[in-house]
C-alpha cells in the first residue's frame, strides 16, 4: 500500500494545539509522512516533542529546513552548519547563483523555486547538475490555485517546461502542498490530479506524492544514522559484536 | 457500435464553517473546469449533481469515468467560495451509487467528519 507524503506543510510549531490539529487533519486526508518546515534554530528537544505528537496521529514527521540564502558562500555556510540537523534540507533557489549551487551539492536534497517566472532558473544546465548531486525538483501545487489568473496561466505553462526538462534529466520530482492555512490541505490523489495539469502521467503524478519523498527521506535518515559511514558502507557490528576482536 | 458511456460517482465532503447553496457549489466546480480545461474539456466531463446534504456537507456527483482526474483537479482547484474559504475533499469514487453509499456509509461515518471539521 502506498505511503502518501507531503514533504512542506508551513504550519504553526509554536502552538501546539494548532499543529496537533493540522497533523490530525492530515491524518485523516490519508497521509502517513509529513514534512514541516521549522526554523533554523529549531532545538533537537522541540522536534522530538512534535515527532512524538505526529507519532501518536500515526503520522510520520520529517523535520525540515528551508534555506533562502542570499548568496552561494552563505548557502554553504548553512548547509555546513545545519545538514546534521535536519532530515531534509530544501533551498528556495530564488538566484541564479543560488540555484546553481544548490544543484550541485550532495547535501540539498530538494531545490524549489518562487512561483515568479523570472526567478525560476531550473533549465537544462540547472539539471544537469542536479541529476549529479541527486536533487530533486519540488512543485508547491497548492500555490497555484490562489494566484491571479494570467500569472496562474503562465506558472502552469512554465511548470509543463521543467517537468519536461527533469523527465529528461531524470531528477525526481516531489508535489508537495507548500501551504501555511490547514483549509489549503488536500487529500493526495487530489495533489496528483492538480500535478496532471504539467502532463505528468497519473501514476507518475502518485509516485511523487508517495514513493519519491519516502526515498529521499529514507535515504537522509540512514545518512544521518551514527552507523552511516559513506554511501553503501555502514557499521553493521562494532565492540563486543564482533567475533574476533 | 458506439462505446458504452461509464461513469463514475464521487461523494465530495465539504470543508467549510458556514452552509452554502447547492447551485454555488455546483457553479464553484463548473467554473473550476472551464478555467483549467476550457468549454472542450468541460464537454468532455459529463457532470451531473446527484445529491446533496446540506447537514453533513455531502456532495454527491457524477461524471464520465475517463475524466476523473479532470474533475478531481477541479475540486482540488477550489479555495473560496463568495469569498469564504473552502477546501473540498474526494472522500471516496465508485462505479455505482449504490457502492459509493456502502463505502461512505463503512468508511466515513457523520462523527469522523465533525472531528476533521474540528481539525481545520
Amino acid at each position: 500500500m502506498r505511503k502518501f507524503a507531503d514533504l512542506n506543510l508551513n504550519i504553526q510549531t509554536e502552538n501546539l494545539e494548532s499543529f496537533e490539529s493540522a497533523i490530525r487533519k492530515a491524518s485523516w486526508l490519508g497521509y502517513k509522512i509529513i514534512g514541516v518546515s521549522l526554523p533554523p534554530k529549531t532545538t533537537k528537544e522541540k522536534i522530538t516533542q512534535l515527532k512524538e505528537i505526529a507519532e501518536s496521529f500515526g503520522v510520520d514527521l520529517a523535520s525540515r529546513v528551508n534555506l533562502s540564502p542570499s548568496n552561494p558562500q552563505e548557502l554553504l555556510r548553512n548547509l555546513r552548519r545545519l545538514r546534521r540537523k535536519f532530515e531534509i534540507i530544501a533551498v528556495n533557489c530564488h538566484l541564479k547563483s543560488v540555484a546553481r549551487q544548490a544543484a550541485k551539492d550532495r547535501r540539498v536534497d530538494i531545490i524549489y523555486f518562487p512561483n515568479e517566472i523570472k526567478k525560476r532558473f531550473f533549465d537544462k544546465a540547472e539539471a544537469e547538475l542536479a541529476k549529479q548531486a541527486l536533487a530533486a525538483l519540488e512543485i508547491e501545487i497548492m500555490q497555484i490555485p490562489t494566484l491571479p489568473r494570467i500569472q496562474r496561466t503562465q506558472l502552469i505553462s512554465r511548470l509543463r517546461n521543467e517537468v519536461k526538462i527533469a523527465e529528461k534529466y531524470q531528477i525526481p520530482i516531489v508535489i508537495s502542498s507548500g501551504i501555511s492555512n490547514p483549509i489549503l490541505m488536500r487529500r493526495p490523489r487530489e495533489m496528483a490530479a492538480l500535478a496532471t495539469l504539467f502532463d505528468i502521467p497519473m501514476e507518475k503524478a502518485l509516485k511523487s506524492v508517495s514513493e519519491i519523498p519516502q526515498s529521499i527521506l529514507e535515504r537522509n535518515r540512514e545518512k544521518l544514522s551514527p552507523n552511516f559511514i559513506a554511501p553503501g558502507l555502514k557499521i553493521v557490528r562494532k565492540g563486543k559484536d564482533c567475533p574476533n576482536a | 457500435m458506439p462505446e458504452r458511456l461509464r461513469r463514475r460517482y464521487f461523494a465530495v465532503k465539504l470543508e467549510t464553517e458556514e452552509k452554502i447553496d447547492k447551485r454555488k457549489i455546483v457553479n464553484a466546480i463548473w467554473n473550476a473546469i472551464y478555467e483549467l480545461f476550457g468549454d472542450y474539456g468541460a464537454s468532455k466531463a459529463g457532470l451531473a449533481t446527484i445529491d446533496y446534504e446540506e447537514e453533513e456537507k455531502l456532495l454527491i456527483l457524477r461524471c464520465y469515468h475517463k475524466a476523473v482526474d479532470m474533475v478531481r483537479a477541479a475540486i482540488a482547484f477550489i479555495t473560496k467560495i463568495d469569498d469564504k474559504p473552502i477546501a473540498m475533499h474526494v472522500i471516496a469514487v465508485s462505479g455505482t451509487i449504490k457502492a459509493l453509499r456502502r463505502k461512505i456509509k463503512g468508511k466515513f461515518q457523520p462523527s469522523s467528519f465533525q472531528s476533521m471539521d474540528k481539525a481545520s
